[in-house]
């Protein structure tokens, strides 16, 4: 299996930087907090991509690429459940998800 | 012989101030006062057995050697500049011990009684302790900037216990006008110190003062003004002397500082603080000997001028106090005038006849301010009018008062006569012209002081409140002892024990000067029993006649209102006011300037944080995007 034969490195950074940019513009234009909470989920994992195909590519008698993969996973995942405590705190406390009805916290 | 005991002398005052001061209104008054004056005796006997094994120990043919009996290193700057902190004993310290402790000892236990039932008891022991502890931290001191430190102290502790009463008035007055004037002179010092230690790269006494040390044998080279740095770092040492020791024209705030209790109007502004600027000439004599004869020529000078000067205003004040301290300031005068007078080794009568003076003025003065606190005590006045025939009822305070008198008058055989009597020996010797002034002061001081005894003891029976009666036994205790000092003082062997390069000093008595200073002693107190034994009505004549003069003396020269003038008139109206216009335009101006600017930028662009947090984002990423084709285009 020649993957690297197949796919050239070009197209997986180009496949990154649209998950990446999609995951911005959902936290840039979405007002709803989970949907925001996604698109942070698709930035990372662009990274992730990232961190991956480069390793692939470039090092691949070495393994700090995917070892970062993993943590950036962990890290997500941890910041998921953190998030969600938080989004549900918020729908406590001002019964709604939009963001732009959350802005308390201001000059 | 060891003498590291000696740190216990001043460890133990310290430990009591801090333990007084801490403890305060947990402690019983009498408590306080016990403890405080047990410290002290215990310290008066370290000091006693100290000068005992010290002047027993030294050998006088080769001369008492100076021994550090304890220095560690304090503070270190840089190789060079290390501070030390130390004991050091030699015969000019040795005998300071003595009469700090003494003194001091004497006015804990007239406290006692003075100020038995005063608000603040436990304070004022603390106070005392604080004093007790600065001055022989002083007197010890094993470096200049040692010295300099204990020096602060002592004005401190002198400020507080002046503004001891500090409901009134006055005693804040008082008590801020001797710090600032002392403080005023201690930068002179201060600046005195780091030009001389700056020359010599050392702030050491031993170094200083070391005969074949660099100070001393090294040709003093730059000249500034027409003087040597040498001459000039002494002068302005001698100006914090001065200060401190109330000499013209610094000596405006010693009167003032009788508002404070006179236990310690007797303590400090009597016996020890107020010689701490003689101790200081002493301390550096052989540099001021040999290096600089022309500041030890101011010093004469400067001396002589004041002894007069006070001798003459305390001739026409009312308040006994205020006579006691115009003549401390003229018994210090009579001091200064003999270092002035005086050489080194061989020639050192007049540092003999100084520290002699300083020695039995310590335990006389004390006494006469202690005698006036216990008349004050019994009439609750100051007043010398308010006064009059005091022998019948208080016949102890007369008795030691009468004799304490007679010592400051210079009649022999008390201490008074033998010291004053070697005064005038170096004054003859060195310029007639100071002689003249001192053997003047000499009658004047028998005058004053004998004017203040009738007026006290006999003139006329004053109508009293209630019957004035004698102190109580803590009081009289120290009157009787000190009065027995005072007579013995004078036979002390002093130029055996304390000279300026430690052998014995060979002196004789000289008839030629003896008899003109008693008789001219003798003439004062004649002319003052003649006006004052009795009310006398030709006073007012007297005084109305010589109006003009009288109302100048009286007045004391005007000197406080000259300060006052050149104060207020001269440095608040042409330099304090545009400093603090430039102080409040131009330094706080700018600082508002950036305060106000920082207000107004901040509240102009504050709007951007909206609490929307997708604002921050694009805000965020697009600053992100910018950087990033900023660096690849920059980089490129």
């Amino acid at each position: 299996m020649n993957l690297q034969s197949e796919i050239p490195l070009q197209y997986m950074v180009v496949l990154s930087t649209l998950v990446f940019f999609i995951g911005l513009l959902g936290v840039l234009i979405r007002r709803n907090l989970i949907t925001m909470l996604m698109g942070i989920e698709l930035m990372l994992n662009a990274v992730n991509i990232n961190f991956v195909a480069f390793n692939h590519y470039l090092f691949p008698h070495r393994l700090e690429g995917h070892f970062f993969a993993l943590i950036v996973m962990a890290i997500a995942a941890a910041e998921a459940a953190i998030a969600i405590a938080l989004i549900i705190n918020i729908y406590r406390k001002f019964l709604t998800v939009n963001v732009d009805d959350v802005d308390e916290l201001k000059y | 012989m060891s003498y590291t005991f000696t740190i216990l002398i001043f460890l133990i005052p310290l430990t009591v101030f801090l333990s007084l001061g801490l403890l305060n209104s947990k402690l019983k008054p009498s408590v306080a006062g016990v403890i405080g004056t047990t410290g002290l005796a215990v310290i008066t006997i370290l000091s006693y057995s100290t000068a005992y094994l010290y002047f027993s120990s030294t050998s006088t043919q080769e001369g008492h050697k100076s021994i550090e009996a304890f220095n560690v290193l304090w503070l270190t700057f840089t190789d060079q500049l290390q501070i030390h902190l130390g004991v050091l004993l030699d015969p000019l310290s040795v005998m300071m011990l003595v009469v700090i402790t003494t003194v001091s000892l004497m006015v804990h236990v007239y406290s006692l009684g003075y100020m038995r039932g005063e608000r603040g008891f436990q304070h004022y022991y603390a106070f005392l302790s604080l004093f007790t502890f600065s001055m022989l931290g002083l007197v010890v001191a094993t470096n200049i900037f040692q010295m300099y430190i204990f020096w602060e102290l002592v004005g401190v502790s002198s400020y507080l216990l002046i503004g001891f009463y500090y409901e009134r008035p006055s005693a804040v007055a008082a008590s801020k006008k001797a710090f600032i004037v002392t403080r005023f002179a201690d930068l002179g010092f201060l600046v005195g110190i780091l030009i001389l230690s700056f020359n010599t790269g050392t702030f050491d006494f031993a170094t200083l003062t070391s005969l074949t040390g660099p100070v001393i044998t090294q040709t003093p080279g730059t000249l500034f003004l027409g003087m040597s740095v040498t001459t000039w770092a002494m002068l302005l040492i001698f100006m914090g002397g001065a200060g401190k020791s109330a000499m013209f024209p610094l000596h405006i705030w010693l009167p003032d500082a009788m508002e404070g209790p006179t236990p310690v109007s007797a303590l400090i502004h009597a016996a020890t603080m107020v010689v701490a600027g003689v101790y200081l000439v002493a301390r550096l004599f052989p540099i001021y000997s040999f290096s600089s004869p022309d500041a030890l020529e101011a010093i004469m000078y400067v001396g002589s001028f004041t002894s007069l000067f006070a001798a003459v205003i305390a001739c026409t004040q009312l308040d006994i106090k205020r006579v006691l301290a115009y003549s401390t300031l003229s018994q210090i005068g009579y001091m200064m005038v003999a270092l002035g007078t005086s050489g080194y080794g061989e020639n050192g009568l007049g540092y003999m006849a100084s520290l002699f003076h300083l020695f039995t003025h310590a335990f006389f003065k004390a006494l006469l301010f202690l005698g006036a606190g216990s008349v004050i005590h019994a009439v609750h006045t100051n007043v010398m009018t308010n006064m009059g025939g005091l022998r019948k009822y208080m016949p102890l305070t007369h008795i030691t008062f009468l004799i304490a008198c007679l010592t400051i008058a210079g009649i022999p055989p008390f201490s008074g006569f033998f010291s004053k009597d070697e005064i005038l020996v170096a004054a003859f010797e060195h310029n007639k012209l100071v002689f003249a002034v001192q053997w003047l002061v000499a009658g004047i001081t028998a005058f004053y002081m004998f004017r203040l005894y009738f007026s006290i003891f006999w003139n006329h029976p004053r109508e009293y409140d209630h019957t004035p009666h004698e102190s109580p036994v803590t009081m009289t205790f120290p009157l009787i002892f000190l009065a027995i000092a005072s007579v013995m003082a004078g036979f002390v062997p002093f130029h055996d024990l304390v000279t300026s390069d430690g052998r014995i000093l060979h002196t004789e008595f000289h008839w030629i000067i003896a008899l003109p200073s008693v008789l001219i002693a003798l003439i004062g107190m004649g002319v003052a029993a003649i006006l004052y034994y009795k009310q006398n009505p030709k006073l007012e004549n007297l005084a109305s006649r010589l109006k003009g003069i009288y109302q100048l003396t009286f007045q004391k020269f005007f000197i406080d209102e000259i300060y006052l003038f050149i104060t207020q008139n001269i440095i608040f109206q042409f330099v304090s006011r545009p400093l603090a216009w430039f102080d409040r335009h131009v330094v706080d101006g700018s600082m508002n300037l950036v305060g106000n600017t920082t207000v107004v930028f901040s509240g102009a662009i504050k709007r951007i944080q909206s609490g929307h947090v997708q604002l921050y984002i694009w805000l965020f990423a697009s600053g992100a995007l910018l950087l990033t084709i900023a660096v690849l285009y920059l980089t490129k």
